[in-house]
């Protein structure tokens, strides 16, 4: 009984949550002023691949990393992967994973990349799959933008500049968790 | 007159009556000051000297100053956790305005190597001037990570840089520096401030 009712209020959290995170989103599109996220409707096209919603994350004083994320999808009929990923604004770019294991959180990096199947989408998200860059030389300014190349193994090469969004952002379009 | 059937069972229902009495006082007896005398755990007790930001000394008597605290463990080369703690913390705080006025707050590195004095001050005062970095030597964070048992280890990354593994839940701390539980990364601010709110009320 206990359990049930621990169940249905984490439910309940869990639908207020996304409710919460989602509906500014669906707002934003409904109305009329779209000035200033125009990001995230851009889709980028290389052959097969497609990639949206991209952004990075400011990052605070002092921290030399940064991540960033993106959806891509493999529109084609052959399987493509994410192979590579620099910055000129970063020592080093890597494709990594992290993930909470309990209450600890691990981050990877994934020498093989990322596998991008025929037809299907790949989220790289906050706490899961992302572009991480190591060493970089200035903080990530929020509105701003860091150029960034991707090499794919069939599709190739694609450069683009990631806009910046807040600190703790879950998407292009500056919300972030909580409020700020 | 005493054989009266009504006085009987009237004197048989008084027993019972007392017997229940009776057990139950003796269970209260058993039971209730074990429960008013629970046990305060001294949680990260430890003989450890670290330094907070701005040079300042901190030890285990920083965490049980007589005000609740926020612990957290990270580290400036974190690309995620870290900053979004840091933000959240920040939401909590300003949601709680004076009603938290009483909570310190500590952001302790895992990876005093890289992390400086100076380097965690701009970091953890970015979003909030609230929250107190915490360094030190590498054998006094080895031995504050092991009293509060948190994970913290050492990951090679691609070209020979490192990352670090680590809890990457917020410490709720009593005034007296017993652990009162934990906020797991990114759990929903409601949850968060109820936690919060719950250990200031009982500070
Ligand atoms: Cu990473």
């Amino acid at each position: 009984m206990k359990k049930i009712i621990i169940r249905a209020v984490m439910a309940l959290f869990a639908v207020l949550y996304l409710f919460i995170h989602f509906a500014p989103r669906a707002h934003a599109h409904e109305g009329i002023d779209h000035s200033g996220e125009t990001a995230q409707h851009d889709i980028l096209v290389l052959g097969d691949i497609e990639i949206a919603n991209a952004f990075a994350r400011a990052t605070l004083p002092n921290a030399p990393v940064g991540g960033g994320f993106m959806t891509i999808t493999n529109t084609g009929a052959e399987d493509d992967r994410l192979i590579g990923a620099a910055a000129d604004v970063a020592g080093d770019a890597q494709i990594h994973e992290m993930a909470l294991d309990g209450d600890i959180m691990k981050m990877r990096a994934l020498e093989d990349g990322i596998a991008l199947p025929a037809g299907e989408t790949v989220t790289l998200a906050p706490g899961g799959l992302h572009i991480m860059f190591m060493g970089i030389e200035q903080p990530f300014v929020e509105g701003e933008c860091v150029e960034v190349r991707l090499t794919f193994e069939k599709a190739g090469e694609v450069g683009f500049c990631m806009p910046v969004a807040a600190v703790a952002a879950n998407g292009a379009d500056h919300s972030s968790h909580g409020s700020h | 007159m005493a054989n009266n059937p009504g006085l009987k069972s009237l004197r048989l229902g008084l027993w019972i009556a007392i017997g229940v009495l009776a057990v139950g006082t003796g269970l209260a007896a058993l039971l209730l000051p074990r429960v008013s005398a629970e046990p305060v755990e001294a949680y990260g007790a430890g003989d450890y000297t670290l330094v907070d930001h701005d040079g300042l000394s901190v030890t285990q008597a920083t965490f049980a100053s007589g005000k609740p605290s926020l612990v957290f463990f990270g580290f400036t080369h974190c690309p995620e956790v870290c900053p979004t703690t840091l933000y959240e913390m920040a939401t909590w705080l300003e949601a709680l305005g004076p009603e938290g006025n009483d909570l310190n707050a500590f952001f302790v590195t895992v990876d005093p190597e890289r992390d400086t004095p100076e380097m965690l001050k701009a970091y953890v005062t970015a979003p909030t001037d609230r929250v107190t970095g915490v360094t030190g030597e590498k054998a006094e964070i080895d031995k504050i990570v092991s009293a509060w048992h948190v994970h913290a280890e050492r990951v090679a990354l691609e070209n020979g840089d490192y990352t670090m593994d680590h809890t990457a839940s917020v410490f709720l701390v009593g005034p007296q520096g017993e652990f009162q539980g934990t906020i797991a990364y990114r759990e929903a601010s409601d949850t968060a401030l109820g936690k919060i709110r719950n250990l200031l009320a009982k500070s």
